[in-house]
């Protein structure tokens, strides 16, 4: 079953990439991509990720369309802050890592809260731990406590991503 | 008009883009440095191909260039994960201003 996914998923991507089909050689490209989709999809299936189950759950996937908007806002302050730093004659930078902790358990949720934190305002993560420690590099610190770090930080992430991932 | 938002936003993009190259020249440890890199290089770069697919407009051009962007949001973030780790694990310090590294205390 796992590997129907990916093969679907690899396929539509070879589609997409190579779309405007000349008339000649389409049923080449389109052979192609089915291969290259077998290989792909029997080599690496172990290291996909597991939890593509949300894929099939209305109430997750409105939820995601939902966090898309969500996070793009996140992004657009994430990158007028840093041109604000960047530009700003004095550098206010103020940096350090903290740690955080989230209370998220499965893996594709922690996965996309620690992309979902290196692009908004101020932070990166640096390491995840397997107890749901993360550490964080920010640049302008506010706290250096775990909790309020916390509260800072993830909270505004963890109750999308609980509801589409969890 | 349709023309005139996808030339809005490559310009966008591109001015988000050099904010960045400007962060990562001016910003003094190799953490700010990704910081400023990751975000507005990602986002600049969304906008430059969403820009681009909204000038040209068919659909094979729009298709690829939303693949593009997601793979730009997916990969990024990760690298400048997996560039911090390694920087701090090969042992680079923060740099003077810092006021706290609760990874090195507790590694």
């Amino acid at each position: 079953m796992r590997r129907v996914v990916y093969f679907i998923v690899a396929l539509v991507v070879w589609l997409v990439l190579t779309w405007p089909f000349g008339t000649a050689d389409s049923l080449q490209v389109i052979l192609a991509g089915v291969g290259a989709a077998i290989i792909v999809s029997v080599m690496f299936h172990e290291v996909m990720p597991t939890e593509y189950k949300f894929l099939f759950s209305p109430v997750r996937v409105f939820w995601a369309i939902i966090y898309i908007p969500v996070f793009f806002y996140y992004i657009l302050i994430a990158n007028f802050d840093v041109v604000y730093r960047a530009l700003h004659p004095k550098l206010p930078i103020k940096p350090g890592i903290v740690k955080i902790k989230t209370s998220l358990k499965t893996d594709a949720a922690r996965v996309a809260l620690a992309n979902s934190i290196t692009l908004t305002p101020g932070t990166l993560t640096v390491d995840l731990k397997d107890d749901g420690t993360m550490y964080i590099h920010w640049i302008n610190i506010k706290s250096t406590d775990t909790e309020e770090a916390t509260e800072y930080i993830a909270k505004k992430f963890e109750y999308f991503l609980a509801k589409i991932f969890e | 008009m349709i023309d005139f938002l996808g030339y809005m936003l490559v310009s966008v993009g591109i001015f988000f883009d050099i904010s960045g190259c400007i962060g990562l020249v001016r910003f003094p440890d190799v953490y700010n440095r990704l910081q400023a890199s990751t975000k507005c290089v990602t986002l600049g770069t969304i906008m430059i191909l969403g820009g681009t697919a909204l000038i040209i407009g068919t659909g094979a051009i729009a298709g690829k260039a939303i693949i593009c962007a997601v793979f730009i949001l997916i990969t990024s973030p990760t690298a400048a994960h997996a560039i911090s780790r390694g920087a701090h694990s090969a042992g680079i310090s923060l740099t003077d201003k810092s006021i706290i590294d609760r990874y090195a205390e507790e590694k």
